[in-house]
């Protein structure tokens, strides 16, 4: 509880030192909060409770779900100095608003009452239309955020009525209240509806197929930094609320439930690879990318037997090799008309290390062993054959391998083909983020035990 | 309240709930004018405001109405967010025409 506390007084203290003309000082600060905030997060892992009235419920889901979110922010955050560095006066708008986001993001997993889930979901998505259209001199940035605005408006509008349906038909927002009906008592059927409507509003969310059509245009539109957010901070949060909701709300796994999820998975998986091969812009690559790994994210959602660890395990390892890709795409696109791949032509020769950072995350996301994007498939997919549904297996492996055609064409162009253009220095604080990620990436590759038991 | 409620029926507010709902969600998809799909987000809004005030009533129960305050709020939050975004395309392209906004497709 106090960490939602904790991080909502941390936005505000962004804004507070920027009127006291300390803007050096605003990054520094925000990331020993945040470095203090999970500190304090990870000390409440035994001490857990219900808040307020039941509005906040924290358990071990959701403090080890908040600490992967902030250590995403703090590692967003201390790329931003430099990555806004053409913009030294805007900063602390930039810093305030994703610590903002972050505190929606914790609304979002600990939530015991709808009310607060639907706060934290617009805290969420308001941050982020801001972000998507921060760019505001650019035609591109103004028309990704428009995009965002109208799609992520018209979802809070469905998850709305959703919650209004689940109301009507419960009596209650809270959520206990609403397990107890639904598991208990004879309920109204409009309650399926209602659920039904939250979980489509969610999929938006997460840009799983068939709602996936706004993503890849608004990646290629933001920033790079907000693509960054978007792909791998706002994207775990979203799958993240939407195990939580599926969990409690779905009244038993019936067939029909699966059968949804079953067909969401797979036609993700497929469209987003498939789709991913024909890309030349990076940006709109890995959005497709990323809607290829939302659908291996939502098939948590058939298995009974340990999948919060293993959501948080895909989650963890999805995100940490987004990043280290995103580390280097800064420092690739800064200052570039497109962003196509031609840009890391040559890049395997004037920057070795860089490139095979690059290389293994790429590797990681396709599931190559050893790195962690390996081990978050394989411990999926076993859980997954076990529920019986084979082809849904099948079809992840070969998407999984239509993957490694696309991730291979940045591969290429960094070690085959010759740069045209000057060797400048790379930024310190992107090498030392991107190096850190791959480190980290090895780590939880080689000891899966060090995520994969912290949700019993 | 409640004699008013079983007068009309908590399943005509519901109709009308739905029908507001579906008309501002053909606003927003079938209207290419920004102001107007803003204005058809905020029907969509209203109307689950609606049906949560009914339901209110009908459960003889206020946190439905307590609900309505959090949803205007972000709704009023929401909208000041998107009218920024149509000024800074406004000033880019000098029309707040969404059919302008074609750059980005692959």
């Amino acid at each position: 509880m106090n960490t939602l506390i904790a991080i909502s007084g941390l936005g505000v203290l962004c804004l507070l030192v920027e009127m006291f003309n300390a803007r050096k000082a605003i990054v520094p600060i925000t990331i020993l909060g945040l470095l203090a905030i999970l500190g304090y997060n990870i000390s409440v892992y035994n001490t857990l409770g219900t808040f307020y009235n039941n509005m906040m419920l924290v358990d071990r889901f959701s403090v080890a779900f908040s600490s992967l979110f902030i250590v995403i922010t703090t590692v967003l955050i201390t790329m931003s100095h430099e990555f806004y560095k053409d913009r030294p006066t805007k900063i602390s708008d930039f810093v305030a608003i994703k610590v903002f986001m972050l505190a929606g993001g914790v609304a979002m997993v600990s939530f015991g009452n709808l009310a607060m889930f639907f706060l934290g979901i617009e805290v969420l998505s308001i941050s982020l239309y801001i972000l998507a259209a921060s760019n505001r001199l650019s035609l591109k940035s103004n028309e990704a955020g428009m995009k965002y605005f109208l799609m992520g408006s018209f979802a809070s509008g469905i998850i709305l009525f959703g919650i209004a349906l689940i109301y009507g038909a419960t009596g209650s927002f809270d959520l206990t209240t609403i397990y107890q009906v639904t598991h208990t008592a004879s309920y109204p059927q409009w309650y399926i509806i209602g659920t039904i409507m939250v979980v489509i509003g969610m999929l938006f969310k997460i840009a799983a197929v068939p709602f996936h059509f706004w993503a890849p245009d608004v990646y290629e539109g933001a920033p790079a930094l907000t693509t960054a957010t978007m792909s791998t901070l706002a994207k775990v949060i979203a799958v993240a609320t939407l195990y939580k909701l599926a969990i409690i709300l779905v009244p038993g796994q019936t067939y029909a439930f699966q059968m949804i999820i079953v067909v969401v998975a797979m036609a993700s998986m497929l469209l987003g690879n498939i789709m991913a091969l024909r890309q030349n812009n990076v940006k709109r690559m890995l959005a497709f990318s990323g809607i290829s790994h939302a659908g291996f994210m939502v098939m948590t959602l058939l298995i009974s037997n340990n999948s919060a660890n293993i959501l948080l395990y895909y989650a963890t390892s999805y995100a940490v090799a987004g990043l280290a890709i995103f580390a280097v795409i800064f420092y690739v696109m800064k200052d570039k008309e497109n962003e196509t791949i031609d840009n890391f032509n040559g890049f395997g020769k004037t920057h070795p290390l860089l490139a095979a950072v690059v290389t293994t995350s790429l590797l990681s996301m396709a599931g190559i062993p050893i790195l962690s994007g390996f081990f978050a498939k394989f411990f999926l997919l076993s859980q997954v054959i076990q529920t019986g549904w084979i082809v849904l297996v099948i079809v992840a492996i070969i998407s999984s391998i239509i993957s490694v055609g696309y991730y291979f064409k940045i591969i290429l162009a960094m070690y085959t083909k010759d740069s045209e253009q000057e060797l400048t220095s790379i930024p310190l604080v992107y090498k030392i983020v991107a190096i850190l990620l791959l480190v980290a990436n090895i780590a939880i590759g080689l000891m899966p035990n060090l995520v994969l038991n912290l949700i019993s | 309240m409640q004699n008013i409620l079983e007068q009309i029926g908590i399943e005509n507010y519901i109709y009308l709930s739905v029908l507001l709902f579906c008309i501002g969600a053909f606003g927003v998809l079938y209207r290419r004018n920004a102001i107007i799909m803003f204005m058809s987000i905020e029907i969509m809004l209203n109307a689950v405001n609606l049906l949560l005030v009914a339901f209110s009533t009908y459960h003889q129960d206020a946190q439905g109405q307590v609900f309505v305050f959090f949803s205007m709020a972000v709704a009023a939050a929401e909208v000041a967010v998107g009218l920024s975004i149509l000024v800074s395309i406004f000033r880019n392209t000098g029309s707040i025409d969404i059919d302008n906004l074609k750059n980005l497709k692959g």
